[in-house]
């Protein structure tokens, strides 16, 4: 972890994607890990506490993503999540997550859609690191 | 359009017109949703006067405050769930406490809308509500039709083609934007990720299109004397420039020939997937074994890797839609996800079978039995 420096964890099984919002976290003035599955993050959770964590939901089970999400918040609770899903409204039916109800009991602190623009979502996670 | 119809039962008066107010003109609908919907909004002031309203009018939405002057919001609950009424149940409290929230959950609300509540909090809330209608009845009207698991399959699928055309969509921005400096072949990593990700696409598209053709049932069959060994060698010989590339030998054990009543694109598609996983999921070096026989009218074709192998977990999802095995191992492999599924469907169409057995780190065998109807000259 870069001293002074707001370190912001992102999971996400898409490489590419990844990448892509690697950068534009480090263009925003964001230090980064990346983790490409929910197992790989665990394991940077052991020794690191993130300031934010953006987590996609669909990863290697379909459960990769709320499982992650509990445990971040299991072990440091102050630390916001943002859900990022590209199945977005659109598709209604398939996953659980698109009920309003579900979405409830899952501990993340926002849900996003994917295709974000960078100064919403750059907004978004400023909202969320100064409420702590 | 359609009308639905929300009860609201309070016994403050502004609450029970604000509510009508609010909802008179409201309207939800959304993209890919073929209705639209309205409200018919009813009044109660008392729990009795509402449970008359719902024998009488069978409201879809109820709007139920707990603290009534007779009997009590929790006890209006309770009837409706006692007589299995399918009503949707938003409890508006002035106050919320976790046991009576508990409670009412466990008894079937649906959501809470503390009071005061500001009329875009009340259509955000009826606006969800809608939506979970409407899908309920879609899903009741799509399993009647045994259409469920079409959609579903849309849904994964559009997601499977989403998540490509984002990735290459961000790398073109970042080149438009110069984003890695002023030299093009600073950028050639991501344009060979993008190049990737359109073959990914490609062989999506691919697949799917085999897919359909065996869903459907109405694909042009031509159904003649095929000789599988001329099929196996085809198959063996398209792989090659990847096979040589991961230095993977593939041997054939079989007869010189083997002739089945089959359509021949068919047989195709079963060895290329086949033999393409047995290169893609092997270690460099590693060899395929396919071996192919005919026993009592039963044709059995094998093919053995010496590649990765599986889990018993892994093993188990195997032949789904869109599901590839993903682990540390599997990280660098593409893959529709496709590939098995269309294998399973297409041997079940000849009343045959696919199994699987495989051990981790040692490899995999893959055995597809198909009947022989023979050939009549």
């Amino acid at each position: 972890m870069i001293p002074g420096k707001i370190t912001i964890l992102i999971v996400d099984d898409d490489m590419d994607y990844l990448f892509q919002t690697k950068m534009k976290l480090e263009q925003m003035g964001f230090s980064t890990i990346t983790a490409d599955s929910q197992r790989e993050a665990e394991l940077i959770l052991e020794r690191t506490r993130p300031d934010l964590a953006i987590v996609d939901l669909m990863m290697e089970n379909e459960d990769s993503g709320f499982i992650l999400i509990y445990k971040i918040k299991k072990k440091y609770p102050d630390v916001p999540v943002i859900i990022l899903t590209a199945v977005a409204a659109e598709t209604g039916i398939t996953f659980d997550i698109q009920d309003e109800n579900n979405r409830k009991w899952i501990k993340a602190d926002l849900f996003l859609d994917k295709g974000i623009r960078s100064d919403v979502l750059k907004s978004e996670i400023e909202r969320l690191l100064q409420k702590n | 359009m359609s009308t639905l119809k929300i009860l609201v039962i309070d016994d403050e008066p502004g609450i029970r017109s604000g509510v009508s107010r609010i909802l008179r003109n409201f309207r939800v609908d959304y993209p890919f949703m073929e209705e639209a919907f309205d409200f018919a909004v009813f009044e109660a002031p008392t729990g009795e006067a509402g449970i008359e309203i719902i024998e009488n009018n069978r409201p879809d939405i109820l709007l139920l405050d707990n603290k009534l002057p007779g009997i009590q919001g929790i006890e209006v609950l309770e009837y409706v769930r006692k007589k299995q009424y399918n009503i949707i149940v938003v409890m508006i409290t002035s106050y919320a406490s976790l046991e009576l929230a508990v409670k009412a959950t466990s008894d079937g609300a649906s959501d809470f809308i503390p009071k005061p509540f500001t009329p875009q909090e009340l259509r955000s809330s009826i606006e969800n509500i809608t939506k979970k209608i409407f899908l309920k009845k879609m899903t009741a009207t799509l399993k009647d039709t045994g259409k469920h698991i079409q959609f579903q399959f849309l849904s994964v699928l559009s997601h499977e083609l989403k998540a490509p055309l984002n990735a290459i969509e961000g790398y073109l921005k970042m080149a438009k934007e110069h984003q890695l400096g002023e030299k093009i072949e600073d950028y050639n990593a991501i344009f060979d990720r993008s190049l990737d990700r359109i073959h990914g696409m490609r062989t999506l598209i691919l697949d799917l299109l085999d897919l359909t053709k065996v869903e459907s049932g109405k694909a042009q069959r031509n159904i003649i004397n095929t000789d599988l060994i001329q099929a196996i060698r085809a198959a063996i010989d398209a792989i090659q420039p990847y096979s040589i590339q991961r230095d993977i030998r593939i041997n054939l054990h079989g007869p010189d020939q083997l002739i089945m009543k089959a359509d021949t694109n068919e047989m195709d598609i079963i060895f290329n997937n086949l033999i393409s996983n047995a290169i893609k999921y092997n270690k460099e070096g590693g060899s395929v074994d396919i071996s192919i026989g005919e026993e009592e009218g039963m044709i059995r074709i094998s093919v053995v890797d010496t590649g990765i192998g599986m889990t018993e977990t892994e093993m188990g999802k195997l032949f789904q839609d869109f599901v590839r095995i993903r682990n540390e191992k599997t990280k660098n492999i593409t893959g529709s996800g496709l590939g098995l599924s269309i294998v399973k469907k297409l041997a079940e169409n000849y009343g045959g079978t696919i199994e699987v057995t495989s051990i981790p780190d040692q490899g995999s065998t893959f055995i597809v039995s198909l009947p022989n109807e023979k050939s009549c000259l």
